[in-house]
């Protein structure tokens, strides 16, 4: 079904982006234009939810070309609910960002670029087109560079070249892949392809070409071995940039690898094997790479890496049941993952520092953020009922049915390590007398109570929508239902596209 | 280093420049040409007026900074891109005049477009360039 306006979630953020590059250094105006573009987008993704999922997968066909031949949108559940994850992610971002970010990085145009950033990544969900996929992406690499490298410190510049390096890297190898599937198939559009790819005679150049997705993709979402850019350049940029980074930039790779591969390479025996051996290996060494850290946002940045194995895993068994642990997994990691570098972000304003030896008394002090952080952390962990437990059921039985033993070793091992990493942060941090040598430097005190809000009202709002996930596990488990049956048998989704004569 | 050659040439070839960089975004919908190309040609005219005249000599000459032409352009772009959401169509595509303009001919919303890329290219070189021409000049001083 044509709908014209499922755009409208790129379009306000393209609109925020213009107005706040007219307000040009007035910090004041862009970040009302931000809380309010945010607001409205977090309110459009709700209406094209909601749209999707009584009318069924929506698109749209830029400049009115027909859908082979021209750029297609596309907002099937799957796109639809990462949309509105995206905008809720980013509102909650940005109010953080309103006094979490330096007056300095606003003057130099840190808003613009967020919404440019968030353009970039609704872009990618609802495109239909592989090569305007590559386009997004590059939107997005161009604006996360730029908020990295905002502020010019050195530590920020050096893990900018290695993500800068890795992520042009994993560009060419899309490129690459994009490249030959055009010449093979002679087309870019991904429904057309799916039809396409099943008439290619040589099936094994096709398995190539799904290989370069696979080292594309998995560079952009960090997986074993490709994923050592990530923990050496996601602690130097600020709180802010590191949550959206976190909560979303990661799951876009997961996100297009869910795509290609169940609508133009289903996996056959090879690659399910590779991506299976790829996933446990990612586990293990996040967790093992979590357990040693003592800074909070690198060890965050080690669970990140950790927890994308999951996904991936999820993807590796593509069953039903699978699919369905990994998809939830990844709307709940959204929203965890960005909630917990905004809390980072939080205690070094509370602290002034985000080295565990050194902080403490964060309990005693300000009980009612701790209970806050202490429901975040746990969903994290997966306690039951809140929402990390649900999707390892699924994965768990889906491991066990599949004989994936060793997968489920791995999800044994990366619970565990999260919880234990966890558990100790929550001790050193919270618990712990602050230790008597270490001057507190607390920023947060000082501050007009607007400002506080400021701060902590967005790590209430991911924590209540985490406490909806996870209360709420029947409305979210039939949501992931129908998206999988989508991802599984994917005729809705080319009829929609391609219509139904084909 | 000042030479007077090239400074009475530029003074010719500022506006020759500045109309074919205007002839190239008009031809841009059917022959090559276009928003991009014209952009870079309208900035080389200014590029070659301040190696002629001094980099000061051309901020004078456009009077607002170049940072300022890039949401202007961006803007107009967004707008004719949206546009045609208002009348039922999708985003993008191309909305038409009945009548032909003299001169410039058939006018549509994908020439804002060009326009709006057109002013997007001139005030991303030009910042460009000038933020490094001036980082020089106040490190010689």
């Amino acid at each position: 079904m044509i709908d014209n306006h499922i755009l409208a979630p790129v379009l306000i953020h393209l609109f925020s982006a213009v107005l706040q590059l007219i307000a040009w250094r007035k910090t004041v105006t862009q970040r009302i234009i931000s809380i309010l573009g945010t607001f409205l987008g977090t309110l459009l993704a709700i209406r094209l939810l909601a749209d999707v999922y009584s009318k069924g997968v929506l698109t749209l066909n830029a400049s009115n070309w027909e859908a082979p031949f021209g750029i297609v949108f596309v907002a099937d559940l799957l796109s639809a609910t990462l949309v509105l994850l995206t905008s809720i992610a980013g509102l909650a971002v940005s109010f953080f960002s309103a006094t979490g970010v330096s007056r300095q990085r606003m003057l130099y145009g840190y808003f613009p670029i967020f919404h440019f950033l968030l353009m970039g990544l609704n872009g990618a969900f609802l495109t239909g087109d592989i090569f305007n996929l590559y386009v997004w992406f590059e939107v997005i690499i161009i604006s996360s560079f730029v908020l990295m490298t905002l502020g010019g410190r050195k530590t920020q510049l050096e893990g900018a070249v290695k993500y800068m390096a890795m992520n042009i890297l994993a560009s060419t190898f899309f490129l690459t892949g994009i490249g030959i599937l055009y010449g093979i198939t002679g087309s870019l559009n991904m429904a057309d392809l799916s039809v396409k790819i099943q008439q290619v005679q040589n099936q094994s150049l096709v398995g190539i070409t799904a290989c370069f997705f696979i080292l594309g993709f998995g560079i952009k979402s960090a997986v074993f071995p490709l994923y050592y850019w990530l923990p050496s350049s996601y602690h130097t940029p600020p709180s802010a940039v590191a949550a959206t980074f976190g909560g979303l930039l990661t799951k876009v790779g997961v996100y297009a690898m869910i795509r290609v591969f169940s609508l133009i390479f289903i996996p056959d025996e090879f690659t399910r094997n590779l991506l299976m051996i790829i996933a446990v290996l990612t586990i293990v060494i996040g967790s093992m790479g979590a357990v040693i850290k003592t800074n909070i946002r690198r060890m965050f940045s080690y669970l990140i890496v950790c927890h994308i194995g999951f996904m991936i895993g999820g993807i590796a068994m593509f069953s039903k049941i699978a699919l369905m642990g990994a998809l939830f997994y990844l709307f709940h990691d959204i929203m965890v993952k960005t909630n917990m570098f905004l809390i980072a972000g939080l205690i070094r304003q509370l602290r002034g520092t985000m080295d565990m030896k050194k902080l403490g008394g964060l309990y005693a002090q300000y009980p009612l953020i701790s209970l806050v952080c202490a429901l975040v952390l746990f969903s994290l962990v997966g306690i039951p009922p809140l929402s990390g437990f649900w999707p390892k059921i699924y994965l768990f039985q889906a491991a066990f049915t599949l004989d994936h033993y060793a997968f489920v070793a791995a999800l044994i091992i990366g619970s565990f390590t999260t919880l234990y990493v966890i558990a100790k942060m929550w001790a050193e941090v919270f618990w712990k007398d602050s230790p008597d040598d270490v001057t507190v430097e607390d920023k947060f005190e000082p501050l007009p109570m607007f400002r506080k809000i400021l701060l902590v009202l967005p790590i209430c709002i991911l924590c209540l929508v985490t406490l909806f996930i996870g209360l709420n596990a029947e409305a979210i488990v039939q949501l992931v239902d129908k998206i999988s049956t989508q991802l599984l048998d994917t005729s809705p989704y080319v009829e929609a596209v391609l219509g139904k004569t084909k | 280093m000042r030479s007077p050659i090239l400074q009475a040439a530029t003074k010719y070839l500022l506006p020759i420049l500045l109309l074919f960089s205007f002839f190239l975004l008009l031809r841009g919908h059917y022959y090559p040409g276009g928003g991009f190309v014209g952009g870079l040609v309208a900035s080389i005219a200014f590029v070659l007026h301040s190696f002629a005249n001094g980099t000061e000599s051309t901020m004078k000459l456009l009077k607002h900074k170049p940072l300022s032409l890039i949401p202007i352009g961006l803007g107009i772009s967004a707008t004719s891109v949206s546009l045609p959401l208002l009348f039922g169509l999708p985003p993008m595509t191309g909305l038409w005049f009945d009548e032909p303009i003299p001169v410039i001919g058939m006018i549509g919303s994908s020439l804002f477009f060009d326009l709006g890329v057109y002013l997007v290219v001139i005030g991303v070189v030009l910042t460009i360039l000038f933020t490094i021409a001036l980082d020089n000049l106040s490190d010689k001083t």
